[in-house]
């Protein structure tokens, strides 16, 4: 699948919520979009990925 | 024919200079700006021109201030700014200077939110000053802009605001500037707004800690409505934080792109 524009292989079956462990993320510090929707923490761990899937993911860094 | 004159309509004859006005209306006038520009030599004036007659040192009466405070502005954008509403979350670093440019160009209503009072490590890169300190955020920053610019609206929200309230805050600006410090709250609203207020846009901000280069700061566009400042990794963390400089760039990144933004300009 393409992440942050970047093609990328993964196991079938992972889902959101996994994908951002495997990249070391904290689900409550990114927003996520998928196929260019937003989708909110809640559902992370509901969506499987697949191949198709277009994904970013933006990770925020503390500081202000 | 018909220029502005201080921001008033009048009448003059075709082939009348900006001198010639000076010297009907403000002979005294040190300072004359000639649609958005300082001139120093006499020029024609044209249809709709917009001139403003400024006697160096003069406080000026409140009807003539609000015309002098947008003189340099590029012309015909003041009425489109003043028309804008803009919600500012969190009144730090980055919220603090940003309301100051908003308020400096004349954004016609802020809404300013922060739940926390002014403490002196806040001083470093926040627009507060000394006298504030132990004052609400929201009542300091109020008095700060009145004392910019008293034309424009501003409300303040002494809240903690998080995805329970975002809604309910912000309902009715146009943009809504992300300017928290922790990382969490960053996330939450701007997903929040992303996933829940559809007519809205949210500028947001992330990496801007330390002195590393200023040329890694940049605005990308993430999706129509998610636009994101910073160099994405400089995290304030122990041994590296956060001053002045880096993150007024990251802030008045974030004014420049509301300013763009109510003016039409989508793309960074």
């Amino acid at each position: 699948m393409i992440i942050n524009g970047k093609n990328m292989e993964f196991d079938n079956g992972i889902n959101i919520m996994e994908l951002l462990k495997k990249f070391n993320l904290s689900e409550d510090k990114v927003v996520v979009e998928l196929n260019y929707e937003i989708i909110p923490k809640e559902k992370f761990s509901q969506i499987v990925l697949n191949k198709e899937d277009k994904l970013e993911i933006v990770s925020f860094v503390g500081g202000g | 024919m018909n220029v502005f004159v201080n921001e008033k309509s009048i009448e003059i004859e075709n082939n009348e200079t900006a001198y010639m006005v000076r010297e009907r209306i403000k002979k005294d006038a040190d300072i004359v700006v000639l649609n958005g520009f300082i001139i120093n030599e006499d020029k024609m004036l044209k249809e709709n021109d917009k001139l403003s007659l400024i006697k160096r040192g003069e406080i000026p009466s409140e009807e003539d201030l609000e015309g002098f405070l947008v003189s340099r502005h590029t012309p015909g954008i003041h009425e489109k700014l003043k028309k804008a509403s803009v919600g500012i979350a969190g009144l730090g670093g980055l919220g603090s200077n940003v309301a100051v440019s908003l308020a400096r160009i004349g954004v016609g209503k802020l809404i300013l939110v922060d739940f926390d009072v002014v403490e002196p490590s806040n001083l470093n890169r926040q627009q507060y000053f000394i006298r504030h300190i132990g004052m609400k955020k929201t009542e300091a920053l109020k008095e700060i802009l009145k004392e910019i610019n008293p034309f424009i609206k501003i409300e303040t929200k002494d809240v903690y605001l998080d995805k329970s309230n975002v809604k309910s805050i912000f309902s009715d600006v146009d943009i809504i500037v992300e300017a928290f410090d922790n990382p969490k709250c960053k996330a939450e609203i701007t997903t929040t707004v992303l996933t829940q207020m559809e007519d809205k846009i949210v500028v947001a901000a992330s990496g801007m800690a330390g002195y590393f280069s200023n040329n890694t700061i940049v605005t990308k566009k993430v999706t129509d409505r998610f636009y994101l400042i910073g160099d994405d990794i400089s995290e304030a963390k122990i041994g590296c934080g956060l001053m002045a400089p880096r993150v007024a760039i990251a802030a008045n990144h974030q004014a420049n792109t509301v300013m763009r933004l109510i003016l039409g300009e989508m793309d960074v």
